[in-house]
């Protein structure tokens, strides 16, 4: 069994005409695998994995055929049975570490809590774990800085508070959206770091929620591209790197600087991610990509399985068996 | 914790001073001869009009005149008032702690009131409830209290006959006062019902001075609510599992009070202004009562330096704020 | 210039900034009936002397404490009764709104103009001047408003022009706060910078390039200290400090209503019930305007 299994995903905000942020998306996650979702900001990612976490508030609407999480469906659960997972086997960590802990509480305030709300611990025992949290995520002095508010942290500190705040009741799934993106460039490669240590020695699952390509090659093993709210390829690392089915992925592809090392410009894709208003007929991206074909634009393909994986489109690319 | 305050008492010194100069100015300013206006009579007589010069210190330069004023407050020595011959601190006294309870009621009122109606307003954004707390705030912001007094007085008090019109307690008791403050001295004074009737001289006051304060703290509830429910520590609290009432009042809230005491701190001031309007309809025997009476009967020395204890009361609580809000905001306690 | 013009798109023009202004302030649907409200009393105050039905001092001693109209008892010649001394309090009312609009507009240009100008000065000179400015004005605000009110009241005396005096200084605070607020925020952006580089004067600079950009927050500000000075200036009437009777002002409309509590509840409703619909009223406008002008107030109270 998956250890998360999504089918036909939707989230919208407003009522069944608005369009769908989230479109019918399928994804699923194994036990201490690590799943990566990329895509331009605004494809969905995040509110995907906010949608599993039941924190979508009205006007938003979310609906699924399927959106287990270890055996139960999150999406039949009320109140307290659905906080009874979350926090604690599932987590989430946030892009901006800065706004995401409480100003007016001590980080070690912070971690009890989930310690004290999941596992019943008692005021001691939940104050030795903090320290023995901190400590795991490599804060140094990790004794006084119990004591600490957030704003005497640093950015990298305050992710990794919050690091061990989401790993405090050993969660069986990890969501860390963007968790680097508000970072030094210096401190992201020691974040990811520990990520995939605590990751690997929890065996927990991990969903990583990336623009960064160069990040998804080195940690994930599988990769889910999300173009407008829909999954347009899903496959396995490297495979997808090597041989991008989707033109999507290789236009993403391409825009690495490091694809375009000699070449006087880097490539980019033209035009920009439909909104409300041109959403086009038929296939998402037809507007903006260089294969196109007349069906394209009036028919919406579906999510395929392919030779490595699934893609969403009628002319996939590197087809060719290897 | 301690350097933050001392930061804070040495501004305070300077404003201190700064309020002296104004008392010190504004019973210069008033037309006419000193003499005569602080004897009550015309024409005094050449001789005693030049003693009393020299007596009050009228004739050195003004300076000099300044500097015995700040002596005379150092040895706490605030004058008599031209009335009743007592001394103004002692009158001052005798008075304060009844504007204190009125003062504490309304605000206990207006903040118990106030934060809820904030926080359900905020939780229920665009609902009716939310629009009548809106409206109704509004109302009691623009709300001229002499006449809410008045309106509620003719209702309850006239119509109905459920509390008395005025003062603290029926004459009927005796009461000693010992701390000062009506509800606990009745209590004390062991009479059967005092503190009953005592309540109820008490309810409509505490009502009118706190309307205001109300709807200032509902409004200021309700949008720093708002602000706070949208940060993103509210959604991390959220995807830790807690209860939503603990997401709202321990995350949400605790971060939504420090504008809110900020605001609560400011309507110190409007509330003892307010008292001055209150206690005249409601004949409460506090200290803005004795002012406005002082006014009226030109009793110069409670009128300065009744002004000079307010004042100096305001800047305290606006201290005393100041603290509270660095207790509530780490990030101003620990500023430099 | 030539004097032909070439036909523009009319698409490309942008809406002028009245207009956007207008249509910003017409959104918000408490602000337009404030400003009805607002343009009625205006209208009354105007036009009193035609539109009250009698003379305001005017006593019928035989008709002392009439009821309204509607009422068993009232008379249709005074729609809103009368009062304890046979007056028609519907043409009290309708002079009052004179006096209180009176008070409340010279109260406010005589803190508004100077408060700019010392709030201006505060800001230019950050060294000396400007904090000695900043403290006294921090002593003012040490008092609250009707309090310092009162007290200048008590010594200048009561009547009309020393109640707009008072509450004149008493707002002056708020305004030199609020212009050096925002003349500090101004200094330092470029415009400023090629200003000073061009040459410009200090009182051009001060005046010409800087002010302007102050404005929204202090006719935001305006608006609500009108408000609060006839607030002030009714509380003031009511405490016998202000306007003295027998003027129709409707603060010393209520202190004399005070009496008549058990037998005529329309003595003391109604004026109440005025002074409460005017700050209403201009207090609906203000925050239209607030919304309007500076969206970036919207959560100040």
């Amino acid at each position: 069994m998956k250890l998360l299994d999504i089918k036909n995903l939707s989230v919208r905000f407003g009522d069944a005409n608005a369009v769908p942020v989230v479109d019918g998306l399928d994804l699923s996650v194994d036990k201490g695998e690590v799943l990566a979702i990329v895509g331009e900001s605004g494809s969905g990612k995040s509110v995907t994995m906010l949608a599993l976490m039941g924190l979508i508030d009205p006007p938003g609407v979310v609906s699924a055929d399927n959106l287990q999480f270890d055996g139960t469906d999150m999406l039949r659960l009320k109140g307290r049975q659905r906080r009874r997972i979350v926090g604690k086997d599932l987590a989430m960590i946030f892009q901006d570490p800065m706004t995401a802990l409480n100003p007016s509480y001590t980080v070690g305030f912070q971690i009890e809590e989930v310690l004290r709300q999941h596992l019943q611990l008692s005021a001691k025992a939940a104050r030795r774990r903090a320290l023995q949290l901190l400590e795991r995520v490599e804060i140094p002095a990790a004794e006084s800085r119990l004591d600490a508010y957030p704003h005497q942290l640093s950015g990298g500190m305050s992710q990794r508070v919050a690091i061990a705040m989401a790993i405090a009741a050993e969660p069986k799934l990890l969501i860390a959206d963007e968790p680097t993106t508000a970072l030094d460039v210096t401190i992201q490669a020691q974040i990811m770091e520990l990520l995939l240590d605590l990751q690997r020695e929890q065996d927990m699952g991990l969903v990583l929620i990336t623009h960064d390509l160069a990040v998804v090659a080195e940690t994930a093993q599988r990769v889910c591209v999300m173009y407008a709210g829909q999954a347009v390829e899903v496959g396995v690392v490297p495979g997808l790197f090597d041989a991008p089915a989707h033109p999507y992925t290789e236009a993403l592809l391409k825009a690495i600087p490091e694809h375009s090392l000699g070449a006087r410009r880097l490539a980019t894709l033209p035009g920009i991610v439909p909104g409300r208003f041109d959403r086009p007929h038929g296939c998402l991206l037809a507007p903006r990509c260089p294969y196109a074909q007349s069906n394209c634009q009036a028919q919406r393909p579906t999510l395929d399985p392919q030779v490595r994986g699934a893609v969403r489109c009628f002319y996939p690319l590197n087809q060719e068996v290897a | 914790m301690l350097s933050f305050i001392a930061r804070r008492l040495g501004l305070l010194i300077p404003t201190f001073f700064g309020v002296t100069l104004l008392t010190f100015a504004l019973i210069r300013m008033i037309p006419g001869d000193p003499v005569e206006v602080m004897m009550g009579e015309r024409r005094v007589d050449p001789v005693m009009h030049a003693e009393a010069m020299e007596r009050l210190g009228l004739n050195k330069p003004l300076y000099a005149q300044y500097l015995d004023y700040i002596g005379q407050l150092a040895q706490g020595d605030l004058g008599q008032s031209l009335r009743t011959r007592e001394s103004v601190w002692s009158e001052f006294l005798t008075l304060f702690p009844a504007t204190v309870e009125l003062a504490l009621a309304a605000l206990l009122f207006a903040g118990s009131l106030g934060l809820i109606a904030g926080v359900v307003a905020a939780l229920k954004r665009g609902s009716l409830f939310d629009h009548g707390v809106m409206g109704i705030s509004l109302a009691g912001y623009s709300m001229p209290i002499f006449w809410w007094g008045l309106l509620l007085i003719m209702f309850f008090s006239v119509w109905l006959g459920w509390t008395p019109v005025s003062g603290r307690i029926d004459l009927l008791y005796d009461i000693q006062p010992v701390t000062g403050f009506m509800l606990i001295d009745s209590l004390l004074s062991g009479e059967e019902g005092a503190f009953v009737d005592a309540l109820r001289h008490l309810i409509l006051p505490a009502i009118v001075l706190g309307t205001i304060p109300l709807a200032v703290i509902a409004r200021m509830t309700r949008s720093a609510m708002l602000e706070v429910l949208r940060e993103d520590y509210v959604r991390t609290a959220r995807a830790k599992g807690l209860s939503p009432a603990r997401v709202v009042f321990v995350h949400g809230l605790r971060n939504a009070l420090i504008p809110v005491l900020t605001v609560f701190g400011l309507q110190v001031g409007a509330l003892l202004a307010g008292a001055v309007l209150t206690e005249t309809i409601f004949s409460w025997p506090g200290i803005g009562k004795w002012l406005i009476e002082s006014i009226g009967a030109r009793d110069y020395p409670v009128v300065q330096n009744g002004i000079l204890l307010i004042a100096c009361l305001v800047i305290l609580v606006n201290f005393v704020v100041d603290i509270l809000y660095g207790l509530a905001n780490p990030r101003i306690r620990h500023q430099r | 210039m030539t004097a032909t013009t070439t036909p523009l798109d009319q698409a490309l023009l942008y809406p002028s900034p009245l207009k956007e202004f207008w249509q910003a302030f017409a959104h918000n649907k408490g602000a337009v009936a404030g400003m009805l409200f607002m343009v009625l009393l205006v209208f009354c105050a105007l036009f009193a002397p035609w539109l009250a039905p009698f003379d305001p001092s005017e006593q019928f001693r035989e008709f002392m404490l009439t009821p309204p109209a509607w009422l068993e008892g009232g008379q249709w010649q005074f729609l809103l009764g009368t009062d304890e001394l046979g007056r028609d309090l519907l043409s009290r009312l309708i002079h009052g709104a004179r006096l209180s609009l009176l008070i409340g507009l010279a109260s406010v240009v005589l803190s508004l103009l100077p408060g700019i100008l010392l709030g201006l000065i505060a800001g230019f000179f950050p060294r000396l001047l400007g904090p000695s400015i900043m403290r006294l004005m921090d002593i003012m605000l040490a008092l609250p408003s009707l309090l310092l009110a009162v007290a200048i009241v008590a010594i200048l005396g009561p009547g009309l022009i020393n109640t707009i005096f008072a509450i004149a200084i008493v707002s002056l605070p708020s305004y030199v706060r609020l212009t050096r607020a925002a003349v500090l925020g101004e200094l330092n952006r470029d415009y400023v910078t090629a200003a000073r580089l061009a040459g410009a004067s200090l009182p051009r600079l001060m005046l010409v390039t800087v002010l302007p950009n102050c404005m929204a927050p202090l006719i935001v500000q305006a608006t609500l200290s009108f408000s609060s000075a006839i607030l002030d200036a009714a509380a003031l009437g009511f405490l016998g400090l202000g306007v003295q009777p027998p003027t129709p002002e409707w603060g010393t409309m209520l202190a004399s209503a005070r009496d008549y509590i058990e037998r005529a509840w329309w003595v003391v409703t109604l004026p109440g019930l005025t002074i409460l619909l005017s700050v209403l009223a201009i207090n609906l406008m203000g925050d239209g305007l607030r919304d309007a002008l500076d969206p970036k107030l919207k959560n100040a109270v």
